[in-house]
């Protein structure tokens, strides 16, 4: 039932099941309203999809690889294949959706982009898509994130971008996006919101994620290619969403593909400091959708707390809390501590640095390995979305492991 | 008393002349629940009801409030900060109910959904409150609300906008009770730009399609331009300008006097003669957020 499902969803108000939605001020329904049609028709429309290939594939680098790391799966005794959206322009698998989404704009007729932005992965690449197609960029960004990304807000400028410091709230993510959404409320006739995630009011979980669906297509027929079967396991790390949503959604109607999502465990479920919403949090409303929140009894949202900015959001893409709660993913917290590991032993095995989100997703399949390897009797075959490249996070990393001050 | 009842008085008076509809407006005014405290947000509502605002409206304080401008966000994180919960909120609300003020609740959706829908209209209804505005909820997702608030007789305030399509004004109309909130510009709470227009052709067109009181918020500062608005909307939604008394003011005590005296010019204002008011256009200077 699953399978069939998830071909279909959401229906047509935007709903996963339970999940979804749409929770904004009536200001924006029309815009979402707009950007539903416009969405709707460009999937449907041959033109456009010939565009959006094109420009992902002559710009992009799309198709990414998918590479059998030998070293790490001898390492961990899994048969690993790495899908490589750490080598896309911009250096993570957010070029696809902001591609799509400035194509969209344009054919909106706006000339305005407002985008919100963690790690500062999402505001580079929707930077990059602005200066290529000529539209005005406003990034939002929490000051704390301004600070652990200062590499990724140079480029932004670099590429022409304004990037403006959100100081309210816990200066993260979250009010990043609180504060992107009330530019929109304001500016919305003439400006498009990029959301960086599958996640917020419909239609952006499902246009985010048919943006970066391409991931698990590809990833599917490559791992055919390569080994003749389809994987045992996919995992990817979760922070709003999209890399998962993007290289999951191929893959739910394979009933025998087990699915892992990696949130980030922060300092431990017990420590309160994290952003595991599955593990730590309940389904509740933030920021335009219904999904699992980290919030207090009042239903007020809780602090995220992560050593990866991208994955330091207190709410989940509401797909992601439809696959959980019917039980087709599961999704696992993982330590900061786990994370860095993780990160050190790819580095080492594989001379690949990768980013601190997509080292989540490492350090989950090494924790699973000895519970497939027993349920199959043999050596299991994983995906692992390796979703972004680690030069943003040298600085960090470096300093975690005394190699900086 | 219930707005219902507010809006029948108003009617009722004198106004002034010239005025499309009899009478004159209300005006609503806004506060924060345990803004700076709990018993201050209490004095700060009872203070503006005894100056002349007709209708208080009870803003509980939430973490992400995305309609809301510089001036509530730094009103409701104070509050939060200061630990304020859901429960103060319905006591406040009762408090301030308690004096015969119509009381109004104004919240994002999440907090009344974590409570419960249906107990949340209940002790809502039983602290005296007679209506609740849900910025973030339309009618389209309001299924559970429409019901607990059906079954516990409290007003439905959803909002309506100048970008809303006449289909929707009048599925939002249909589905409100008591009043509609026209949010008279593109923007957040505190923000004032755009034309002077937008906000009575807006109310023209929920008037197109219904008779429900309509009121219109967002920027009045003062007695003159709340007269302004007052010629054309039912109530008069006054927020940002009322806290900022309460958030520059030194100490309590002339924090509670700014109110009484900004209270008292807005009560004013939708009294007074159009000739006394500003000129229509003052509303459209462009201004940052204050
Ligand atoms: C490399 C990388 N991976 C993952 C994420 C998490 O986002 P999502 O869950 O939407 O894929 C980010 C976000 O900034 C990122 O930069």
């Amino acid at each position: 039932m699953t399978a069939s499902l998830a071909g279909l969803l959401p229906d047509v108000a935007g709903h996963f099941g339970r999940y979804g939605g749409r929770f904004v001020p009536e200001a924006l329904v029309a815009a979402l309203n707009q950007l539903d049609a416009a969405y709707r028709h460009a999937m449907a429309d041959e033109a456009f999809q010939a565009e959006f290939g094109a420009l992902l594939r002559d710009y992009a680098g799309v198709p990414s690889l998918l590479y059998r790391a030998s070293r790490l799966s001898e390492s961990v005794g899994a048969n690993i294949l790495l899908k490589r959206e750490d080598l896309n322009h911009t250096g993570a698998h957010k070029v696809r959706n902001v591609l799509g989404q400035a194509l969209l704009t344009k054919r909106m007729g706006k000339r305005r982009v407002i985008a919100e932005t963690g790690a500062g992965q999402h505001g580079v690449a929707s930077a990059t898509a602005a200066a290529l197609m000529d539209l005005e960029c406003v990034v939002y960004m929490g000051e704390v994130d301004t600070e652990r990304q200062a590499l990724n807000v140079a480029r932004m400028k670099m590429l022409g971008a304004t990037v403006v410091p959100v100081t309210s709230g816990s200066r993260t993510l979250k009010d990043a996006l609180n504060e992107a959404l009330r530019d929109w409320v304001s500016t919305v006739e003439h400006t498009h919101y990029v959301i960086g995630t599958a996640a917020g009011p419909h239609p952006f979980p499902a246009m985010v994620r048919d943006f970066a669906r391409g991931i698990g297509v590809e990833a599917r027929r490559q791992c055919l290619d390569l080994t003749g079967t389809l994987p045992d396991a996919v995992g990817a790390c979760v922070g709003g969403g999209s890399n998962a949503i993007g290289i999951f959604h191929a893959f739910v109607g394979d009933e025998g593909v087990r699915l892992y999502g990696f949130e980030a465990g922060g300092e431990g479920i017990g420590s309160g400091r994290h952003a595991a919403r599955f593990s730590g949090g309940t389904p509740g409303v933030l920021h335009g959708t219904r999904t699992y929140v980290l919030q207090d009894d009042d239903g007020q949202t809780l602090e995220s707390h992560s050593i990866s900015a991208g994955l330091d959001y207190p709410g989940v893409g509401p797909e992601h809390a439809w696959l959980h709660d019917n039980g087709r993913a599961s999704y696992l917290p993982i330590t900061d501590d786990e994370a860095m590991a993780a990160f050190q032993l790819l580095c080492r095995t594989e001379g690949i640095i990768p980013a601190l989100e997509s080292a989540h997703a490492i350090a989950g399949i090494l924790k699973i390995v000895p519970t497939l390897r027993e349920e199959l009797g043999r050596e299991p075959t994983i995906i692992i979305n390796l979703s972004g490249r680690g030069d943003k996070d040298v600085e960090t990393a470096g300093a975690y492991f005394g190699i900086l001050k | 008393m219930s707005i219902a009842v507010a809006f029948e008085k108003a009617r009722a008076e004198a106004g002034p002349a010239g005025r499309e509809r009899p009478g004159r407006a209300l005006v609503v005014g806004c506060m924060p629940a345990g803004f700076p405290t709990v018993e201050g947000s209490i004095a700060s509502m009872k203070a503006m009801a005894s100056a002349g605002v007709d209708v208080i409206e009870v803003e509980l304080p939430y973490s992400d409030p995305v309609m809301d401008g510089p001036v509530i966000q730094k009103a409701s994180d104070i509050a939060l900060a200061g630990g304020v919960r859901t429960r103060d909120t319905l006591r406040i609300i009762e408090a301030v109910a308690a004096t015969g003020v119509p009381v109004v609740l104004m919240t994002y959706w999440n907090p009344i959904e974590k409570y419960g829908v249906d107990g949340f209209a209940r002790d809502l209804a039983a602290a005296g409150a007679t209506g609740m505005i849900t910025p973030d909820l339309i009618p389209d997702e309001a299924e559970e609300w429409l019901a607990a608030s059906d079954r516990y007789g409290i007003d439905r305030t959803f909002l309506v906008s100048p970008s809303s399509t006449d289909d929707r004004i009048a599925m939002t109309v249909e589905h409100c009770r008591g009043f509609v909130y026209a949010t008279s510009i593109m923007g957040v709470t505190g923000a004032r730009e755009q034309t002077s227009s937008a906000a009575p052709e807006l109310v023209a067109r929920v008037r197109a399609v219904s008779d429900i009181p309509v009121g219109v918020g967002l920027g009045v500062r003062d007695g003159a331009q709340a007269g302004e608005v007052g010629r054309f909307a039912d109530a008069v939604i006054v927020g940002s300008a009322l806290i900022r008394c309460v958030l520059e003011a030194p100490d309590e005590s002339a924090g509670l006097d700014a109110l009484r005296t900004l209270s008292a010019d807005l009560a004013a204002g939708v009294r007074a003669e159009s000739d006394a008011l500003a000129p229509l256009g003052s509303l459209a200077r462009p201004e940052a957020a204050l």
